[in-house]
């Protein structure tokens, strides 16, 4: 194993990071105050709590969750993107690391980058609302499991993507709209039957769903079966990264 | 001397159908500077892509200091330093964290001391702080030489060093290859001007349509290849050469206003002094004396007529 040149990509991609840091940090501090004065004092001064907690704390897991899960996605697919875009790729095919190397070295920067940005959320969080977070152990695996596989996914978009549209594509036309409507906002049981039994078929559920239930001990889908779709997701995530490193996929020809 | 790359009957089909290599064979060795030359589309980058991981193989083994590219690229890798044709640099970057990236990429651990004496050496250290978008165009070359060298690798690949670089540039370029051929390190450089094999190549390969044609010492080589043409502007145009000029194998010029006269700049005697004496005998007066030398073109459709 090269961790050398593991430490070298990692490091690489956080100083991209850390020289625009002001900018990482300010943005999701401002947009999660945004959502805070939006939802949670302007709707949240109408639904007094669901499922016996207060709308504002109740909306906490949801938020973190849809910026964990774009800024995952985002790093890893433009940290893979790019050295493809201006070719510097040829470094990384030329050098003596694995596929897996790189793959660690990118998806473990871009899942960092997220979550500091999920603890920054849930410090901004602490400013608006009262807290109490149930299960600590399971909140923080809960977070770590979603930064990781969706830097994989992420890694994914940006070997696939062949230019700037495509790599918008995925997280502006599926995981945005899979994450608003996965229950960030609102608990699935506020939802018509009919529309219940379709957002079951949305994996994004099973993930706020589950962290949900690390914060306040209940939730929509049954804890077990949380952590089955996270897994599942993370394993197809895998599968699909060792197809792209048996053939080379888009990146080698 | 030994073989430090050992290609052996490398094939490249691209998918579509294209044959960039067809079953080239070559061995490079150790120290040597190697110059490839040839046209566009010959299948020189295809080559190096393949040596250096790029680009897989579609027949035929790769060996680099005994070790296969494929089962065993890590170790073959590790003594390649590849710079590519294109500047391929991430632009926002400082010039001392791209070099010390590409370091730790070969698995080498930081050694800032080390990279000091290489950006000294590519008189870039006095930039290492700059963001690559800062430096000109010759200096982001330098600095893709830095990179490759950060590792101390054995062999270097240097595709198209020179294309698009001014003349000044050019031979600044020349010397730091010289420089590192002293430091030990084998050197395959490609391109398509002659001069730059004549200037600094030990030996000069040709490859054309996938194919070597030849792979020769340039000392050979360049006599070979070296056929000049002497064009003798006449004062007054004449229809027919005089007998006593027969021997020289001359060929009239336009409007028979100019004898030309092909010579071999590599044999020891090139017979113009006898040649423009003899012109003068026979009540030839001289208007202009220039002389041509065969471009690369020219040797190449040489080669590959008698290839075939």
């Amino acid at each position: 194993m090269n961790t050398q040149a593991i430490k070298s990509i990692y490091i690489y991609e956080m100083a991209r990071f850390f020289r625009t840091l002001m900018q990482s940090f300010i943005s999701p501090v401002l947009s999660t105050s945004l959502y805070f004065v939006v939802f949670g004092t302007a709707i949240g001064s109408r639904i007094e709590s669901v499922e016996g907690v207060s709308y504002g704390a109740f909306i906490v897991p949801g938020l973190i969750m849809l910026s964990v899960m774009t800024q995952a996605t985002a790093n890893a697919s433009f940290g893979i993107y790019f050295p493809k875009f201006i070719g510097t790729i040829y470094e990384l095919l030329s050098a003596p690391v694995s596929f897996l190397e790189i793959v660690i070295g990118y998806v473990g920067a871009a899942a960092t980058k997220a979550l500091f940005i999920g603890c920054v959320i849930l410090g901004t969080a602490y400013f608006f609302v009262d807290l109490q977070i149930a299960h600590p152990v399971a909140m923080v695996a809960f977070l770590l499991l979603t930064c990781f596989s969706f830097a994989l996914l992420g890694f994914i978009i940006g070997i696939w993507a062949q230019n700037f549209e495509q790599l918008q594509l995925i997280p502006l036309l599926v995981i945005t709209p899979l994450v608003f409507l996965g229950g960030s906002f609102y608990s699935i049981s506020m939802l018509p039957p009919v529309w219940q039994t379709i957002t079951m078929f949305n994996p994004v559920v099973y993930l706020i769903s589950g962290f949900r239930w690390a914060f306040f001990g209940t939730a929509d889908v049954p804890i077990g079966i949380s952590l089955f779709a996270i897994a599942l997701f993370t394993g197809a995530c895998i599968a699909v990264i060792a197809w792209i490193f048996k053939t080379g996929y888009r990146i080698k020809s | 001397m030994a073989a430090i790359v050992s290609v052996n009957a490398l094939k490249k089909t691209y998918q579509g159908g294209f044959e960039a290599l067809k079953s080239v064979s070559l061995d490079i060795e150790d120290g040597e500077i190697l110059a490839l030359l040839g046209p566009n589309g010959a299948g020189k980058t295809t080559l190096i892509s393949v040596i250096c991981g790029m680009v897989n193989p579609t027949g035929g083994a790769v060996t680099v200091g005994g070790h296969d590219i494929i089962t065993d690229y890590r170790a073959a890798r590790a003594l390649i330093g590849l710079v590519p044709q294109e500047i391929n640099l991430e632009p926002f970057e400082k010039v001392i964290n791209t070099v010390r990236f590409s370091r730790g990429l070969f698995g080498k651990p930081r050694d800032d001391a080390k990279l000091e004496r290489i950006l000294k050496q590519l008189s870039l250290w006095d930039k290492k702080d700059s963001r690559i978008m800062e430096l000109s165009g010759g200096m982001k070359r330098r600095v893709l030489i830095a990179k490759a060298l950060s590792h101390e690798p054995r062999v270097l690949f240097l595709d198209e060093p020179t294309a698009g670089v001014d003349v000044e540039l050019r031979k600044d370029m020349w010397e730091i290859v010289r420089g590192l051929k002293e430091d030990g390190v084998t050197i395959i450089l490609t391109t398509h001007y002659i001069e730059e094999a004549e200037a600094i190549a030990d030996r000069v390969g040709v490859i054309s349509d996938g194919e070597i044609l030849l792979v020769k010492e340039k000392a050979a080589l360049m006599s070979q290849m070296g056929r000049k043409e002497l064009e003798i502007e006449l004062h007054t145009a004449t229809d027919t050469i005089p007998d006593a000029l027969t021997p020289y194998d001359l060929t009239l010029g336009k409007e028979g206003k100019s004898l030309i006269y092909a010579y071999d700049t590599g044999a020891e005697r090139t017979g113009i002094t006898k040649l423009l004496s003899d012109l003068a005998k026979e009540g030839l007066t001289m208007k202009d004396v220039s002389t041509r030398q065969s471009s690369l073109e020219d040797i190449f459709v040489g080669l590959v007529e008698d290839a075939r």
